[in-house]
């Protein structure tokens, strides 16, 4: 069947979301930083809300260990997760303007690489490197919103799993404890909890909602 | 006394270094804000915190 057209595609999503909701979601850019088990589903999430700009970073590969709970296909094993990514975005959402950096982040790149998006989601797996995203952001662009993950890992109860507003500007999702250093694995539904929380938090922000 | 996370703690004069230390944080894994400010990395050494202050120690754990 044809692709619907951009028209046929937006008012879809305006019956579903309303009007105004809609009008800021098509408006709004978010940068999903790392795409893992919480990046890719972060970034189905928005692109399926109708999120108009999505900036996709990442410099890894994808892996067979990956396929567990991460959004890519066997047949995508060895490429760059930010164009394996890409590709499954513009399938769901074909009209979105996505820009994709093949990079690995880090505090001297962060300030002008992220510079032109409104939200920022951290979605990195290694404990140090979202303590650099989470400093360098608050420290070098504190007028962005910044919504992190941490926290997800085990298979304790989905319900530990919550959305704090740390400061005006900073989220966090998760449990705040599970770590991987302590053995626990990475389970698909309880990081996709974790993810749909960032996306929530980042389509609220989008509404002007800042409460959690 | 000051508040870190919620509690109280008695660490008046001390620097945001020394009351990681004492809490068991690392300073590699951890994003700080004192009275709704970020403190830099490179500033944890040599910020002072006293009576009132309210320090919110955001610890990061592994997976994603």
């Amino acid at each position: 069947m044809a692709v619907p057209t951009r028209e046929e595609m937006y008012h879809a999503l305006e019956e579903r979301h309303g009007v105004e909701l809609q009008r800021k979601l098509a408006s709004a850019g978010v940068a999903v930083c790392g795409l893992g088990g919480l990046g890719s589903n972060i970034a189905i999430h928005l692109a399926r809300a109708g999120v108009g700009r999505l900036h996709i970073l990442d410099f890894d590969r994808v892996d067979i260990s990956n396929l567990n709970r991460q959004q890519y296909f066997p047949e995508q094993l060895g490429e760059y997760k930010s164009d394996a990514l890409y590709d499954t975005l513009k399938r769901i959402a074909p009209y979105c303007d996505i820009r994709r950096d093949c990079v690995k982040l880090t505090e001297d790149i962060i300030p002008e690489l992220l510079c032109n998006d409104d939200i920022i989601c951290e979605a990195f797996d290694k404990a140090d490197q979202k303590a650099m995203l989470v400093n360098t952001v608050l420290e070098k662009l504190p007028d962005k919103y910044l919504v992190s993950g941490s926290g997800m890992a085990g298979i304790s109860s989905a319900n530990s799993i919550i959305t704090r507003r740390v400061s005006r500007h900073f989220y966090i999702c998760g449990d705040s404890e599970s770590d991987v250093a302590d053995g626990l694995g990475l389970v698909s539904a309880r990081v996709a909890v974790c993810a749909a929380h960032e996306a929530h938090m980042v389509i609220r922000i989008i509404a002007e909602e800042y409460d959690v | 006394m000051l508040t870190i996370n919620g509690r109280e703690y008695d660490l008046n004069g001390k620097t945001v270094s020394e009351a990681l230390a004492e809490l068991g944080y690392g300073e590699q894994r951890v994003a700080v804000e004192l009275n709704e400010s970020i403190v830099p990395k490179d500033q944890y050494n040599s910020t002072v915190l006293y009576e009132g202050d309210h320090l919110e120690v955001v610890r990061f754990v592994g997976g994603g």
